[in-house]
């Protein structure tokens, strides 16, 4: 049986997911694993946005701001659910997108690009300083999902860290799945039409605005998914989740490994998140050694890390 | 037979220069109409005004008798207007097959939910598209060439991948902007025919092309522009008289054919 790239992709992921773990020296481990799947996940969502459809935000952060914070007031407040909190924060995530996204994504070039920045900047003041309701830069709790809690009554008695690690990879799985169904369907190809060439494919009929503006809100929903997961495990979280930095991240992760490939870019996500724990000795260097790995990946490797190097090992073979 | 796409004093300046003007002419069910004229002539400038490209400064284009003056390319597709590029306007990083299901986009095109989800609906409507994309690239002679990245074709193959990709938008009117440029001999003669068969299906085409004998061959009419003006029309036998014309045009192409 011949598998669809599809296919391949996603059971790569799951035994990568599920095999793993035999590796791990120690308990930690999970944790950070767990983290590399979050970031995943939001890095999927750019797939989406810059992979598929050619748009650069640098304010996605402020999407996974509002995830994250919708899990640690809306249980307070609105004595919702934990669960169904993040799924508020996805909404309205997915609303503020449409919102943002509108006006601006009629305009061609970079308008996305700084109307996004100013996005995250305006999100992440909010968090900071409406020390009333998010109790400012000090960070806030946030409640337990109570699904271990629930597994542990069905007998599966997992760790925090085991929990984390592989309900965050289902997650992770789950998002992978949707942009592999989005990237081979009519929606899909509109998007990377747009992005191959504008006038070409509105000549075919794509409205380009209404396209983008799906891509963008897709990918924002993404985010604010994967700042909630954050939130959940962390059980705490601070405005540092809708930071410039954690955008800058989200793009960064994915250019470096391979915009294009929703693998690819999770590949990227795991690097970065892997490298400042390698790199702790240097920690004071680490921005700068991101930056130089950034530039020499975007001179000598353009596609991204994984399908070039995908591309070396099919060169020798053929 | 009522014109299906028909154009009246069009015109547009670029920074006060008159790059097109007061151009009028219609184009019936089934007719082949060809624009020439000397480079710089406005030839594709008329194209991109007809196609919502570029606003008409000035005049009228009509679909069907509907007025679509200056109307987004996109919404010009839905309403059965198709075109090809002079400068190729391919997705060069999907396949050759996937740049002709793109043009399928209006008819396979749904929920966005149901494209996330990959609910059945969403693949029985790309598996239509596929097989119809299929088919047009075996009409254009691309078949072989499906599952290769469109970015690596030869010029004369992606005019013909352009023409099969404004094909499967089912068009009413079809421009075509230069589609033998680049092609030898043979390619030029199989889009001959295949504009033809085209036509001849009920499609009103409008064709810019520089290959003097093809045009004569195929159009049913001919409108020679000069200069951003409208100098002549008429049958190919009436235009290829013209004084106006030889002076303007075919005159320094005889030149060069006797040279």
């Amino acid at each position: 049986m011949k598998l669809t790239p599809k296919q391949a992709t996603l059971l790569v992921l799951a035994a990568l997911i599920a095999l793993t773990p035999f590796f791990f020296p120690s308990g930690y481990y999970y944790r950070v694993g767990a983290l590399i799947f979050v970031n995943g996940l939001a890095v999927t969502g750019i797939v989406i946005l810059t992979g598929y459809a050619g748009q650069v935000s640098l304010g996605h952060a402020g999407f996974a701001g509002i995830g994250a914070y919708a899990c640690a007031l809306a249980p307070v407040h609105l004595g919702l659910h934990p669960a169904l909190a993040a799924v508020l924060g996805a909404i309205l995530s997915g609303c503020m997108a449409w919102l943002v996204g509108r006006p601006i994504l009629r305009l061609k070039g970079y308008y996305l690009a700084v109307a996004t920045l100013g996005f995250g900047i305006l999100v992440s003041m909010v968090l900071n300083n409406e020390r009333w309701l998010t109790r400012g830069p000090d960070g806030i709790d946030v409640p337990d999902l109570g699904l271990r809690g629930l597994l542990k009554g069905w007998g599966l008695d997992l760790s925090n860290g085991e929990f984390w690690y592989f309900f965050s990879g289902l997650c992770l799985l789950v998002g992978a799945w949707l942009a592999l169904n989005l990237y081979d369907s009519p929606t899909g190809r509109a998007l990377r039409a747009l992005h191959g060439s504008e006038i070409a494919a509105r000549v075919v009929g794509v409205d380009v605005a209404r396209a983008k503006l799906q891509a963008f809100v897709i990918s924002a929903v993404y985010a604010s998914f994967s700042g909630s997961l954050l939130a959940l495990q962390n059980k705490f979280v601070t405005p540092d989740v809708a930071g410039f930095m954690h955008s800058i991240e989200m793009v960064t992760m994915a250019v470096l490994g391979g915009v294009g490939s929703v693998l690819g870019a999770i590949f990227g996500a795991g690097i970065l998140t892997l490298l400042p724990q390698a790199l702790t000795v240097f920690a004071e260097y680490e921005q700068l050694l991101l930056g130089l790995v950034m530039m020499l990946v975007m001179i000598f490797l353009r596609e991204g890390l994984l399908p070039s190097i995908l591309r070396k090992i099919r060169g020798t073979g053929e | 037979m009522s014109a299906l796409l028909s154009i009246e004093g069009l015109g547009i300046t670029f920074g006060g220069l008159k790059a097109v003007h007061d151009v009028g002419f219609s184009v019936r069910e089934g007719e082949i109409v060809s624009v020439i004229g000397p480079n710089g002539a406005g030839k594709t400038t008329l194209f991109n005004m007809i196609s919502g490209v570029y606003q008409p400064g000035a005049g009228r284009v009509s679909l069907s008798g509907e007025d679509v003056t200056g109307m987004r390319p996109d919404l010009l597709a839905r309403r059965g207007l198709s075109r090809t590029f002079q400068n190729l306007q391919i997705f060069q990083s999907m396949t050759v097959l996937e740049n002709a299901i793109a043009g399928y986009h209006l008819r396979e095109s749904g929920s966005v939910l149901a494209d996330l989800l990959g609910l059945p609906a969403s693949r029985r409507r790309a598996l239509t598209a596929r097989e119809g994309a299929r088919a047009l690239l075996a009409r254009v002679g691309l078949d072989r060439a499906a599952e290769r990245e469109a970015g690596n074709l030869c010029y004369g193959a992606l005019k013909r991948l352009e023409i099969a990709r404004a094909l499967a938008l089912n068009p009413k009117v079809l421009l075509l902007d230069e589609p033998a440029a680049g092609c030898n001999a043979v390619e030029t003669e199989e889009i001959d025919h295949l504009i033809a068969e085209v036509a001849a299906s009920g499609v009103a085409i409008l064709l810019v092309e520089h290959d003097m004998k093809m045009v004569m061959r195929i159009s049913n009419h001919i409108v020679v522009l000069d200069h951003g003006e409208k100098i002549a029309e008429g049958d190919p036998a009436t235009v290829s008289r013209d004084p106006a014309v030889i002076a303007a045009y075919l005159g320094t192409e005889a030149d060069h054919a006797d040279g």
